[in-house]
């Protein structure tokens, strides 16, 4: 494992810069939007990430309530605190993209907020994390990350059913998309994946040795209680 | 014993402790109350407005009330070492869960059965649409408010600021629940649409996380 | 214009802040590492 690690920073630093130069130069440039489209590059494929590790949170919470392993806790707590960071970026880039071309920073339109609703959840799943001492946080985190996850599909079905009854101005709207910037948004979504397979290999990493630093602590003030 | 033997020892328990002290209740309706004038002063609707709002409002202030209740539902079980009896005798967790849960339910029912004529009053209310329909929707809403929020005053039992916890893991999840129940008494006081879809969304609500919860309980129970 | 790279660079931005606080964690565990071996 600790050898394919470089491999992959490689392959992430190449997959982002060749992303980058595609997003910026060599997608073709919108009609209506211009350049600012762009942003779509970025923002699109970091939610998209941020879904797969929140569903990835959902089954290592699950695994740990069914087998209690400590890998599959830290997984839940890797893919969670990651997962936060992409849609934070998701959440910030969108307003940069809607204020030049809608000309408001935020709307409560159904995709804007119940990712925001989402974003919400997983904090307080960190939250909740950081709060509680020691012993019980895995298993407490790990109920509420089952819940968290199956509040989701509630969360975006209730608020688009809102919206459609009281439309507001949409971010993003449809439409079909060119094939060329499709490809561009597939080649920032591999990046993106495997940007956030290096951090949460790295996270998952630091957070095996500080449990284990943790325990050596313990038993260290242990043996010394005892002398 | 019998698991609805014990699930109705436990809430006659309650409801007993409950009438005898009504600590909680009366500082719900206190709440509530202040909530109400807060909101009088950052909203001054005419009666043609405020069918509009009434609902949000109102069940705003349900909510913050509803944290009141549910803060205090573990609190004496934790002071007497009443969870520990319970994590070691045979009995089902999940009838201890129920009997909290139906427990705070009726709280909170009582609690809206009394602010509901104050609220018509000072919102000068009238429901265009069905008012029979309220009923259902109040006891789905206050059902999801209340299941979850028992099932996370547990979970925030073993939590540092256990109190800030609680609204704070709650207020997320409820969401789907919370734009329920305030769009269908809206639906249903504006007349203006049907209030078919939230009252489906959430009985599907109310199941899902009812069968969650019952399937968690006994998980969080045993955590130490 | 500047939108364009204003969203990019608060991507990295917020990219790179979450990576300085893990490299901030690694050397505090470090230190503690260290402390421990003695």
């Amino acid at each position: 494992m600790k050898r394919g690690f470089p491999i992959l920073a490689i392959v992430t630093a190449v997959l982002l810069s060749f992303a980058l130069y595609e997003a910026l130069i060599g997608a073709p440039t919108e009609r209506s939007m211009g350049d600012v489209q762009r942003i779509f590059y970025y923002h699109v494929p970091s939610a998209w990430t941020a879904f797969l590790l929140f569903f990835v949170n959902f089954g290592a919470s699950i695994a740990y309530l069914v087998k209690r392993r400590p890998a599959a806790d830290i997984v839940a707590l890797t893919s969670a605190e990651v997962g936060v960071v992409f849609l934070t970026v998701n959440l910030v880039t969108g307003p940069i993209w809607a204020r030049p071309v809608w000309g408001i920073w935020w709307t409560w339109d159904w995709r804007l907020t119940s990712t925001l609703v989402m974003w919400l959840i997983y904090v307080s799943y960190l939250l909740l994390r950081r709060f509680s001492s020691g012993g019980q946080a895995p298993l407490l985190a790990a109920a509420l990350g089952v819940l968290g996850a199956l509040c989701v599909p509630f969360v975006y079905f209730s608020i688009w059913f809102f919206r459609t009854q009281h439309p507001s101005p949409v971010i993003g709207g449809g439409g079909s998309l060119d094939p060329r910037m499709a490809h561009v948004l597939l080649i920032n979504w591999a990046a993106f994946l495997c940007l956030a397979w290096l951090v949460c290999w790295t996270r998952y990493q630091l957070e095996v040795a500080k449990r284990q630093v943790e325990e050596a602590q313990s038993l260290e003030s242990l043996l010394e209680g005892s002398r | 014993m019998s698991f609805l033997a014990v699930m109705r020892a436990t809430l006659a328990k309650d409801l007993r402790l409950e009438w005898r002290s009504k600590d909680a209740i009366n500082a719900m309706l206190f709440f509530s109350l202040l909530v109400v004038v807060i909101f009088s002063f950052a909203f001054e609707p005419t009666a043609e407005e405020s069918r509009k709002i009434a609902g949000g409002l109102v069940w705003v202030a349900f909510l913050f009330a509803a944290i009141v209740v549910l803060n205090q539902t573990w609190a004496r079980e934790l002071r007497n070492h009443v969870l520990d009896a319970y994590r070691m005798s045979p009995a089902s967790a999940n009838s201890l869960f129920l009997a909290k849960a139906f427990g705070n339910f009726i709280f909170v029912s009582v609690l809206e059965a009394l602010m509901t004529p104050l609220f018509i009053a000072f919102y000068r209310l009238g429901a265009i649409g069905p008012a029979w329909e309220l009923l259902p929707i109040a006891t789905l809403g206050t059902w999801a408010l209340v299941v979850n929020g028992t099932f996370f005053a547990a979970i925030s039992l073993r939590t540092r600021s256990r109190e800030v916890m609680l609204p704070l893991v709650l207020f997320s999840i409820s969401v789907p629940a919370l734009l329920g129940i305030v769009n269908a008494t809206t639906a249903v006081l504006t007349g203006e649409e049907s209030a078919r879809f939230w009252i489906t969304l959430l009985v599907a609500y109310d199941v899902v996380f009812t069968i969650a919860c019952l399937l968690l309980f006994e998980t969080i129970l045993e955590a130490e | 214009m500047t939108y364009l790279y204003a969203a990019y660079i608060a991507t990295w931005v917020i990219h790179g802040t979450y990576l300085a606080i893990l490299v901030r964690k690694y050397a505090k565990i470090r230190r503690e590492m260290e402390s421990l071996k003695k």
